[in-house]
């Protein structure tokens, strides 16, 4: 390598990547020269192998697809009331007034704990889970969207009054998208959140989905599975993430252009 | 009240705001006759409650007492035929959609122009404000003074009857600034719009307008009314060097300096 292209490196993204390289290197010498143990630690090209196993043989997807239809089911579920009713907590002084405080109280309480009440009412199966994903969903969309509506530019809202609209066309045309930029942050947190309630709920109380094999995997000793499980979730997180971001920044693309011009 | 009926006028309008220790008095009173075709602009002190007027006369803002009326009928509400340009124009126009798209947005909401009459005025409007080629850009990809015609156009697109706007160029460079005034005025010939044009540039306001209503200071009245008799059209250069244009500005900035307690100040100096 030149001096030039060694230099880029230290300022290119392939540093981070390098790094996980290292640490994964690192992890596989360790465990085949026995300096942590292999049983806890297995060789990560060990994990990997069994990865592809599960997967050729069906049994990860088996497990990842009920998880991810009860994620999303709740992620959609929690995010269109965090939307609707951060829209009216956002445009109407008194619903804010009522809203306010009971959603300050809810929302710091780590929804886990919510867990043990919520299978009371609903039982272990698929309707507990979906509502505790879509309550955790619920709180960062909601914040999210009614500062996005109360901070929606006043001359914005004027200057279609001026043109005669109002009521719902207003709602539609002008308050939604000024506040678009704050709904899809709060959906970004949401949908992080979705996925760590999802395998949370699975490990409480669950026969099949990802969190469940995790912690099935762990307790009858097949630690490679289990982080074959580990590593699922991994590639699923970033996945999810990027998919979002591609969503964002084509619907955003205005917002990015609009503020950048603010700033010069 | 006066039995002939007016186009545009305000009656007593008065305009009032709640303060710690008792209410703060804007308007005071304001009467104003707005003939049809005319192009009036209004003048005064900064904070003298001029931008409060032209919204009350748009009817964003309710008065405190007196009323609004527009051929005859009491404006409670914005009207169609009566459009506002805002002064912010990077805050008015929406960043989110196209500069076609922003032009057509007061046609797309009458709801009784068919799609095909209002690509056709879109097209023609951005035709006349000298934007073709910027269709499909968006707002924040252009200067100030093209963001201000996009404005206009989206403004003139309705074709509105009274076109009312608030210190619209106070925020470009001088040249970009003629340039608008001459477009502006060029519009209101070809149309035949009313202009009520709101600054504390007082040339702006001589050069520009038919007549030149100046406000005192809070709590505001009519404090001079003048008729502006310049031949049209007007020429950035020999209409600003006239005998007649100077005095009116004379007479103006006389009445504004005063109001501001400027003229005592400015004679004490001399």
């Amino acid at each position: 390598m030149t001096g030039s292209r060694l230099a880029l490196f230290w300022r290119s993204r392939l540093l981070g990547v390098a790094l996980i390289a290292v640490i994964l290197a690192a992890w596989e010498g360790a465990s085949a020269t026995g300096m942590v143990s292999s049983l806890s630690f297995p060789r990560v090209s060990l994990i990997l192998v069994t990865c592809w196993e599960l997967l050729r043989s069906g049994e990860l997807l088996g497990e990842l697809v009920p998880s991810l239809l009860r994620m999303f089911a709740g992620y959609f579920i929690g995010a269109a009331l965090g939307v609707l009713i951060g829209v009216l907590m956002g445009s109407l002084r008194t619903v804010y007034y009522l809203l306010e405080p009971i959603s300050e109280v809810l929302r710091p309480i780590p929804s886990p704990a919510y867990i043990p009440i919520v299978i009371l009412f609903l039982g272990i199966d698929d309707e507990m889970k979906i509502f505790m994903i879509a309550f955790a969903s619920f709180f960062p969309v909601l914040l999210n969207t009614y500062s996005g509506v109360r901070a929606v530019d006043p001359v914005q809202v004027q200057t279609a009054r001026t043109f005669g609209v109002k009521g719902r066309k207003l709602l539609w045309q002008i308050v939604l998208p000024s506040a678009s930029p704050y709904i899809f942050t709060g959906m970004r947190i949401s949908l992080a959140v979705a996925l760590i309630v999802m395998v949370i709920s699975e490990m409480v109380a669950a026969s099949n989905g990802i969190g469940y094999f995790i912690l099935a995997a762990q307790r009858g000793f097949k630690i490679r599975e289990m982080y074959a499980g580990v590593f699922t979730l991994a590639v699923v997180g970033y996945t999810l993430n990027r998919l979002f971001l591609f969503i964002e920044n084509r619907l955003l693309a205005w917002h990015y252009g609009h503020t950048q011009q603010q700033r010069n | 009240m006066s039995a002939s009926p007016s186009y545009l006028c305000a009656r007593a309008v008065r305009k009032a705001y709640a303060a710690p220790g008792g209410a703060t008095v804007a308007l005071a009173g304001i009467d104003i006759d707005i003939a049809r075709g005319s192009f009036v602009s209004i003048i005064g002190p900064s904070g003298c409650g001029k931008s409060t007027l032209l919204q009350i006369i748009a009817g964003l803002v309710p008065p405190s007492g007196g009323e609004v009326l527009f051929n005859g009928r009491r404006i409670g509400e914005p009207q169609p035929p009566v459009i506002y340009v805002f002064q912010q124009y990077q805050r008015s126009l929406f960043p989110w959609k196209t500069v076609r798209d922003n032009v057509a947005y007061g046609l797309e909401n009458r709801g009784t122009v068919p799609a095909a009459e209002i690509r056709e005025r879109t097209r023609e409007l951005i035709g006349l404000v000298k934007l073709n080629g910027f269709e499909s850009h968006y707002p924040w990809q252009l200067s100030g003074g093209m963001q201000q015609r996009v404005a206009i156009a989206r403004a003139l697109v309705c074709r509105p009857d009274v076109l009312l706007m608030d210190e619209p160029f106070s925020s470009v460079d001088a040249l970009t600034r003629a340039g608008l005034q001459e477009l502006v005025l060029k519009l209101w010939r070809e149309f035949g719009f009313t202009v009520v044009f709101v600054t504390h540039d007082v040339d702006e306001a001589v050069y520009l307008s038919t007549r030149v209503v100046a406000m005192s200071r809070a709590p505001a009245r009519v404090a001079a009314d003048v008729a502006i008799d310049l031949p049209h059209p007007r020429d950035q250069i020999a209409t600003r060097e006239s005998a007649r244009y100077l005095e009116y500005r004379h007479r103006l900035l006389a009445q504004l300096f005063a109001e501001e307690g400027l003229d005592a100040t400015l004679r004490a100096a001399a």
